[in-house]
């Protein structure tokens, strides 16, 4: 199954992130495909690789960074929602980029399961 | 490619202006309608609050978007639904609203969300 | 459509939204915040004893570990990520935000 994510909210203030991550990891261990993950909304803070929360936290941003290059897939944070909130193309993560909505529209037409997380 | 149409159905379940998310799915919605997609909007809950005649934001320094859902049809995005009892419970009627939309009962919208291939609430 | 339900129903009518539109025998899901509505005993143990007559019920277990969740309204049914995958892999997905 190839499926696309698309995530609402931003690392910490809320679980989204993290239960898209979970998600995610579970649906690569049992053979599916992750073809992206759309950042939206607040999301888009998801993809900034600024962040540096204490030593015994998770780093949400980092550890989407590994399992995109890990697995092949890309961190697409949405062009309008990411200038809204000062998010620019050299705060990206790697494995992460800025695109526009076509992007996700592709992403919901050519998967078979487009999964939305966020508040 | 007919089979490539998907049916994508937007969720409208917040009231606007506390919070940005029905703006932000209304610029999704208009992006989305050049792709030639089956697109429907639905407004349930404080969603319907999207709609409501009247809307002035200058006091608040918000963009006002409400007239933005009138502009719909020209982008071909022409099933919008309103979930009656959603109306009725917050003392609303069709009058009430700014456009043109369907009023359906709730197992006629759940009928036509069960039949798409992606619902995104916003 | 399998729908998932992130929010606890004391702070939001998600549930019985969820609830009013879900087809019969489509699966619900609850998460995160979501998870509160399953503990037993709770006020909406009726409401989850009346939907889980027509449509099945489960609960992302570590979700309701992590909130100390641990005695769940009989017949709702837990399930980890890999559950949560295998419910994503069965039906197209309808996320109550």
């Amino acid at each position: 199954m190839k499926i696309g994510i698309l995530l609402k909210e931003g690392p910490y203030n809320h679980q989204a992130s993290d239960t898209a991550y979970k998600f995610a990891e579970a649906a690569i261990r049992k053979g599916h495909t992750i073809d992206a993950v759309f950042l939206y909304n607040d999301g888009v803070i998801n993809a900034t690789r600024l962040g540096d929360p204490p030593q015994d936290d998770r780093n949400v941003a980092e550890r989407w960074s590994a399992l995109a290059r890990e697995h092949g897939f890309e961190v697409l944070a949405c062009i309008a929602a990411s200038k809204r909130r000062g998010i620019t193309d050299e705060l990206m993560i790697e494995g992460g980029s800025i695109t526009g909505l076509g992007t996700l529209t592709d992403i919901a037409i050519r998967n078979d399961r487009l999964l939305t997380f966020g508040d | 490619m007919e089979e490539n149409i998907k049916k994508i159905m937007h969720v409208m379940r917040r009231a606007p202006h506390g919070s940005i998310y029905t703006y932000e799915g209304l610029e999704m919605i208009l992006i989305m309608a050049a792709y030639e997609q089956d697109l429907s909007v639905v407004f349930i809950g404080d969603g319907v609050y999207a709609l409501k005649k009247g809307q002035d934001t200058s006091g608040i320094s918000i963009k006002g978007f409400a007239k933005t859902f009138t502009a719909l049809d020209g982008y071909d995005v022409e099933k919008l639904y309103v979930d009656r009892r959603s109306l009725e419970e917050r003392g609303l009627s069709e009058d009430d609203l700014l456009v043109d939309v369907e009023v359906l009962d709730s197992a006629e919208i759940g009928r036509r969300m069960n039949e798409q291939d992606v619902v995104i609430h916003h | 459509m399998l729908h998932t339900i992130n929010k606890s129903p004391f702070e939001s009518p998600s549930m019985q939204e969820c609830a009013r539109f879900a087809a019969p025998g489509d699966p619900v899901l609850f998460i995160e915040n979501g998870v509160y509505a399953v503990q037993s005993g709770n006020r909406f143990a009726s409401e989850i004893e009346a939907l889980l007559k027509t449509n099945p019920v489960y609960v992302l277990q570590p979700d309701a570990e992590a909130r100390g969740i641990s005695s769940l309204t009989g017949g709702v049914e837990p399930v980890g990520y890999d559950g949560f995958v295998d419910l994503v892999e069965a039906h197209r997905v309808n996320s109550w935000l």
